[in-house]
Order: C-alpha cells, then sequence, then structure tokens
C-alpha cells in the first residue's frame, strides 16, 4: 500500500524547549525521527541565529546537514518572515522586500529546503516578482493560509489569480489548519478563566462559537454581561478564528504543497479536540495531496503560566493520530 | 509568550568601573517566538523596587556590543537572538544593595505582520548577590 501523504514536525512545536536550551537540535530531530517524522520544517531564523540581519555560522550550516543525513530526514520548508516593518516610520520598498525574499530563497537553497513558506501579509506582487529566481532555486514560495484568513478571503483569492496569472509553479499555499477550528479549543478557555473570565461568560463564549454566532454580537453580548478586560480578549478570539471548510482546499491543492498540523492540545484519546483532523486528512486524500502534514504545536503559549509544558508528549501524541488517520500500516511482533 | 522568562533568574550584578560602582545589569531574553533584527525593538522599559528607570539610564548589549536604546532603533545589521540572554545595563550610580530586589520589565517590539506594536511585561524579585 502506498501512502502519499508524509508525516513531518515543524521544529516550532519544539520552542517552549529551544528556547531555554533544554533541546538541541540533534534532540529535536532524534525526537522526530523516533516518531517517524522525518520531514523537518523549521523557521530559520528561530534555528540559526544571526538570521537575516547578521550571518550565520557556517558550522551550523554543516551540522544541519550532517543531522538530515544521520536521521534519514528531509527538509521541507524554511519558514521566513520579511521584516518590512524594519525601519521605524517606514515600509520597506518594494525592490527591498523582493531581494529579502531572495535572501531567504538562497538560504533555503542551502539547507536544502523544497519550499520556503512566506507569512499572509505579504503581497501577492512581491512573490511574484520573487517567483522566478526561485524558479533557478528549484524552491516554491508557499504563502501560509492562517486564520484569520480562509481561502474564500479576498486576499487569500488575490494572491491565487496573481499565481495564476504569473504562470509560474514556483507559487503556491501552505494552509494552517488553525483555520478548521470546529469549537472553542479547552486550553483556551481554561487560560481565559485563570485570566479572570468569569464562568459564566467563559461558557457563553464557548457556546456561541460552537453556535457560530457572528463575532461582534458575541462582543457586544459580552459587554452587556458586564464583561470587561479579558471577557472581552475571550470574546474577540472570534474575530480571528472560525470554523472554515477543509473541502475549499480542494480548489486549490494543484498549489498546497505543505501543509501547517496546527494543533493546540492532544489529549491522551489521540484526539484535538478542537480541530476535525478526520475530515481534514479525508479531504487531503480526496484532493491527491502528496506532501507532508508537519506538526505545529500552539499549545504551550496557552498552558505555560499553569503547567509544564511537554511538547515532545503533545507532538508525539498527534503523529500517532496522523499515522491512524493517513493509513499507515502498524508495525507488529511478527512483522519486526 | 515566554513572559515569564524574559527575566533571568541568574545574573543580576553590579558594574564595577575603575573602582566605582557606574550601575547594575540583568539578563533578559526576547518573550517571542522568533529574534528580532535590532531596529524593531522599540522599548525596553525597566523599573527597580518601583522606580522606573529613564530610557537613556538604559544600555542593551549582545556578544561584546551595546548601544543605547536611541541607538538600537537604526541597528540593521544584528539582532536580538530567538532565546538568547542578553544583558540589559542601568546606569545607576551607586548600584543596588546586596539582596531581593524587585524588577519590571517591559518589552515594545515592532513586528511586521501585526497591526498593532506588542508590549510584553513581566515582574520578579531578584537576588543580587552580596
Amino acid at each position: 500500500m502506498t501512502i502519499d501523504i508524509k508525516r513531518g514536525v515543524s521544529l516550532y512545536s519544539f520552542q517552549h524547549e529551544t528556547f531555554q536550551g533544554k533541546m538541541s537540535l540533534e534532540d529535536c530531530f532524534k525526537t522526530c525521527a523516533d516518531m517517524g517524522a522525518l520531514g523537518i520544517e523549521i523557521i530559520g531564523e528561530q534555528t540559526f541565529w544571526g538570521w537575516p540581519e547578521a550571518t550565520v555560522d557556517e558550522t551550523k550550516i554543516d551540522e544541519w546537514h550532517a543531522l538530515i543525513k544521520k536521521y534519514d530526514a528531509t527538509a521541507v520548508s524554511h519558514d521566513f518572515m520579511l521584516d518590512y516593518k524594519r525601519y521605524k516610520g517606514t515600509m520597506m520598498a518594494f525592490d527591498e522586500q523582493v531581494a529579502s525574499v531572495k535572501k531567504d530563497i538562497d538560504f533555503g537553497a542551502r539547507l536544502g529546503m523544497k519550499y520556503i513558506r512566506a507569512l499572509v501579509s505579504i503581497a501577492p506582487e512581491v512573490l511574484v516578482a520573487a517567483a522566478p529566481y526561485a524558479e533557478e532555486k528549484d524552491i516554491k514560495i508557499l504563502i501560509e493560509v492562517h486564520a484569520p484568513l480562509h481561502f474564500d478571503h479576498p486576499w487569500i483569492i488575490r494572491h491565487a489569480e496573481a499565481f495564476e496569472k504569473s504562470g509560474s509553479d514556483a507559487l503556491g499555499f501552505l494552509p494552517d489548519m488553525g483555520m478548521f477550528l470546529f469549537k472553542f479549543p479547552p486550553v483556551w478557555k481554561e487560560r481565559f478563566i485563570r485570566n479572570g473570565v468569569p464562568q459564566k461568560i467563559a461558557d457563553y463564549i464557548e457556546t456561541a462559537y460552537e453556535d457560530r454566532v457572528l463575532s461582534e454580537y458575541v462582543i457586544l453580548n459580552v459587554r452587556e454581561m458586564g464583561g470587561e478586560g479579558p471577557s472581552l480578549g475571550m470574546a474577540e478570539t472570534l474575530r480571528h478564528n472560525a470554523a472554515y471548510e477543509p473541502k475549499r482546499m480542494l480548489d486549490f491543492m494543484h498549489r498546497i504543497h505543505n501543509v501547517h498540523g496546527k494543533f493546540y492540545q492532544m489529549d491522551e484519546n489521540l484526539v484535538e479536540p478542537s480541530i476535525p483532523y478526520d475530515e481534514i486528512v479525508k479531504v487531503l486524500k480526496q484532493g491527491g495531496y502528496k506532501g507532508y502534514i508537519c506538526s505545529e504545536y500552539e499549545g504551550n503559549r496557552w498552558i505555560e503560566d499553569a503547567y509544564e509544558v511537554d511538547s515532545v508528549e503533545q507532538v508525539r501524541r498527534q503523529q500517532e493520530m496522523l499515522k491512524g488517520l493517513i493509513g499507515e500500516p502498524t508495525p507488529t511482533a511478527i512483522a519486526a | 509568550m515566554f513572559d515569564k522568562m524574559m527575566l533571568c533568574d541568574e545574573g543580576l550584578e553590579n558594574i564595577v568601573e575603575n573602582g566605582e560602582t557606574t550601575g547594575f545589569s540583568l539578563l533578559a531574553r526576547l518573550p517571542y517566538y522568533r529574534g528580532l533584527g535590532l531596529s524593531m525593538i522599540e522599548d525596553i522599559g525597566l523599573g527597580v523596587d518601583g522606580e522606573p528607570v529613564a530610557r537613556e539610564d538604559v544600555r542593551f548589549s549582545v556578544r561584546g556590543r551595546s548601544w543605547t536604546l536611541d541607538e538600537l532603533e537604526t541597528v540593521y545589521d544584528d539582532r536580538w537572538n530567538f532565546g538568547e540572554k542578553a544583558t540589559v545595563i542601568v546606569k545607576r550610580p551607586g548600584g543596588l544593595t546586596p539582596g531581593a530586589h524587585k524588577i519590571d520589565i517591559a518589552v515594545r517590539m515592532r513586528v511586521s505582520y501585526l497591526p498593532f506594536v506588542p508590549t510584553t511585561k513581566t515582574s520578579r524579585e531578584l537576588q543580587l548577590a552580596a
């Protein structure tokens, strides 16, 4: 049986540990390899100090390649940022933005990446202008479709139109599964309660989310319930998140080459309570998707105030879930 | 994010130059999931035992280079890296007395993709060794 969808991890998932120096780059690679998640995605500047303003130590690049080889891993994506507000009070000029993207194409190529991830705030013209250079370097630039945006948002449609018009196959999309937030994440609710949201208001917002009530109505109702500060903050999360339909990816599948397996928590039964991964994987299979789903654990920031963060265990659970949904055969004692 | 990890437990010490105590320094990390070019660090606000420190009395230092906060705004060739412990220096004749001091810190950063300019704050009691 051929498995088309491949499993990977964005090392962003281990940021809580790497920030504090508790996990080295090799620890990250070993952890992913142990889970059979052999695609590695990074936020370049998180993994490589100096990038992009200063030079990166050559020995670090060598170490990267040595680890890819040692763990039989695949370099998937270098996620770049493009700081177009680098100069206070002045937006970076168009040509400089394009030059900056080209620099990230070079960096991605140095790391052996297939893709570089562009943030959704970057203008389509900038990416179109950089596309011929990306083609030369055999890199695809993928814009991240991330909540509050989605595949029907005018800004994403503008990107799609610009990509088609350019005729370049070096431009594409990287959907972030956070745009398919079917339920209000329990870790969010608990954090907002710890921050002072009354239980009654927290319950109301959670129910309103499940009922798909327009965020503006929810915010108004929370105000009328006497909610302020953290209560309004909790209500405002509805402005930036929604339960878009995974099947909307189908129209764009020819340009979708990498997927962010965003998740906020994985429970002991290997379920992400707010994002419908069973439906998502079904749609990806239907669309003939053959790339990676890279785990992107984003729960740390919701629990770090009260709990010990264990990113490795969280990613392990998501990888187990993905294995099952993708349909990887489970190794048995006999097979071994 | 990483709010509580902005201040490092270790590293609070007085600065002695030519036998004279001119101030103190502490170790701090950027409360962010990536690093940032120094021109995008808009402000580092500090308070000591409830008393605010003037912006012009603060110096930021990484890997042997140091700048005033005004100078940082036009530094385009260096960064405060992800998880990197920077030394934040406060000019203060006489420095601090040994023992516990309540330190407040706030970092304001300009992040291109955000439609606002976030400030992250934390506060903790740090020990200055005798």
